[in-house]
């Protein structure tokens, strides 16, 4: 039998609202991963490329939600039949996320150090040094001299700092998959690129698969393998990231990619989204 | 020296002339001042009518504060801001106010900066309030109708609230605000950083095109280089506190001179 994929999500519908009349934020979608792999799910606001993040480990609170059809498999288990028990389990441990708004994601009255040792203590019990096993986590990320951080509050770093500590402490209990929604949205264009770096470097040095979340199309061409566009619930297109961005198939695709403004080529004005246009 | 009745070529709208922004550093338990962030250190640049100047830099260099310090939110510590040749950086409040109708500003943040409790109508009428006294309430629910309509929201927006809208609704909602007092000269400080890119093409597309109908003056202050090289005709490029390349929009991607500009050019995101 062959072994697999990482992730399985199959014909996931995700619905919100009153059953007889609902919004259908994820409408029958599928997509794989496999270990090792980086795809980009592309989107704008409401698109539901983030519910279906959510969804991933059961984070989304039902209801309002309802899981109307489809499965999730990861590593070959159902996550919608998983009891809670194993959800504990499967989050932070197998399935880490980071988010867009790292200063909302960080609480703000522990220590860095204290929120990475929770993660770390609870995911990763044989640990004997946890204390250095936070401190080689910071390292990882870029944290300079990390052993004097460990006692700073998330307000003493700057945004840029904190979505490096929201990574190691995703990093520290050694993911099979990191979920980024949007994780450079909130910050500078040039911390941008430090985070986006940052992960790039993490997917060469581990076999961590990445599925990184953004709506800026201008963020995926040297980074993730696969693209899958989405547009009102939908995947609209997928493929190889490259193949993607010289030959998009869709009208959709080809507007978000058009809206991006190119450094050097003064336009009269920016293409927008046509979505009249768009079927 | 013979003072010539014609302005002379083209006398710049805005001047900032060694403008310099300090905050205290208090500390001890008397709060004493024990030191000094210079946000805006010795910083000079003009704005001609009609022209989009852009100023460019990571948060904390001082660009947002250069801002605020134009429409008076904060005080500068020396250096002057000449508005049409006047100096308007030391007016008293009141002296001050027929610039407020003059020099508005659009935020970053289109959540934080409106208003929960009150209407779209009254957010943007309130400004008409103060400056226009003598207009009646039916004339300014027509004029803020006419504002909505001219930056692409519908009429009967007029009596919702800021939460009926999305982000780059909010940002439309702060651009009519903006423009109800009929302003020369508008600050946008990073109107659409907050935003997706494909909303942030159809606000930069608005600002264009409000900008040649209305002959708008704009200082687009923002941290990404390929939108302020779109939008802007000259552009400042700022760090710690200083401006470090002042040039044409195409100069600046084509040559860029100092180091930073090469840093920021390099971080822009490549398709």
């Amino acid at each position: 039998m062959s072994t697999p994929p990482l992730l399985h999500v199959e014909n996931l519908g995700i619905h919100f609202g009153s059953p007889a009349d609902p919004v259908k934020a994820v409408d029958g979608i599928s997509f794989e991963m496999q270990t090792g792999e980086t795809l980009a799910v592309v989107g704008e606001s409401g698109s539901g490329k983030s519910v279906t993040a959510l969804a991933l480990t059961r984070l989304l609170a039902t209801p309002p939600a309802r899981i109307v059809s489809g499965k999730i498999e990861f590593e070959g288990r159902d996550v919608l039949q998983l009891p809670d028990s194993s959800l504990r389990s499967l989050r932070g441990k197998q399935i880490a996320y980071i988010f867009q708004e790292p200063s909302s994601s960080l609480n703000p009255v522990f220590t860095i150090g204290y929120q990475i040792r929770e993660a770390i203590e609870l995911h990763r019990p044989e640990v004997d040094d946890v204390k250095r096993e936070i401190i080689r986590a910071l390292d990882t990320v870029g944290i300079r001299e990390p052993a004097k951080r460990l006692d700073d509050y998330p307000h003493q770093l700057s945004g840029g700092m904190q979505q490096r500590v929201m990574i190691a402490m995703a990093l520290a209990c050694q993911p099979k998959l990191l979920v980024a929604d949007e994780p450079t949205t909130a910050l500078d264009v040039t911390i941008q690129k430090q985070i986006i770096d940052l992960l790039k470097e993490l997917k060469q040095t581990s076999n961590m698969a990445i599925l990184l979340i953004t709506h800026n199309f201008g963020l995926v061409s040297d980074f993730a393998d696969r693209v899958a566009v989405m547009f009102r619930g939908k995947i609209v297109e997928t493929g190889p990231t490259a193949e993607v961005l010289r030959n998009p198939q869709h009208l959709y695709t080809r507007a978000l990619i058009e809206c991006v403004p190119k450094l050097g080529q003064k336009q009269h004005r920016l293409k927008v989204i046509d979505y009249a246009g768009i079927k | 020296m013979p003072e010539s009745s014609n302005s002379p070529v083209s006398e710049p709208l805005l001047k900032v002339d060694h403008l310099k922004v300090c905050f205290p550093v208090l500390g001890g338990i008397f709060r004493r001042q024990v030191g000094e962030v210079r946000a805006v250190d010795d910083v000079s640049f003009t704005v001609q009518k009609g022209q989009t100047v852009g100023l460019v830099g990571e948060s904390g260099s001082g660009k947002t504060t250069i801002g605020r310090a134009i429409i008076r939110l904060v005080e500068p510590t020396a250096g002057s801001i000449l508005y049409e040749g006047r100096e308007i950086s030391r007016l008293d409040a009141g002296s001050f106010r027929p610039y407020r109708k003059k020099i508005q500003i659009i935020f970053q943040d289109p959540y934080n900066s409106l208003n929960p409790r009150l209407s779209i109508f009254e957010i943007i009428g309130e400004a008409l309030e103060i400056h226009f006294p003598a207009m009646s309430r039916g004339d300014r629910r027509a004029r803020v109708a006419e504002l909505l309509d001219k930056v692409g929201l519908k009429r009967d927006h007029l009596d919702r609230y800021p939460h009926e809208f999305s982000g780059g609704q909010r940002q439309r909602i702060g651009i009519a605000r903006a423009l109800a007092v009929d302003p020369a000269f508008i600050v946008c400080d990073e109107p659409v950083s907050a935003l997706d890119v494909s909303v942030q093409a159809q606000i930069v597309n608005l600002l264009q095109d409000l900008q040649e109908e209305l002959g708008l003056t704009y200082l687009f202050i923002a941290h990404d280089l390929a939108v302020v090289e779109h939008i802007s005709d000259f552009v400042l490029v700022m760090t710690n506190g200083k401006i470090v390349e002042a040039a044409p929009a195409e100069a600046i991607y084509e040559n860029p001179q100092h180091e930073y500009t090469r840093k920021l050019l390099s971080a822009v995101p490549k398709l």
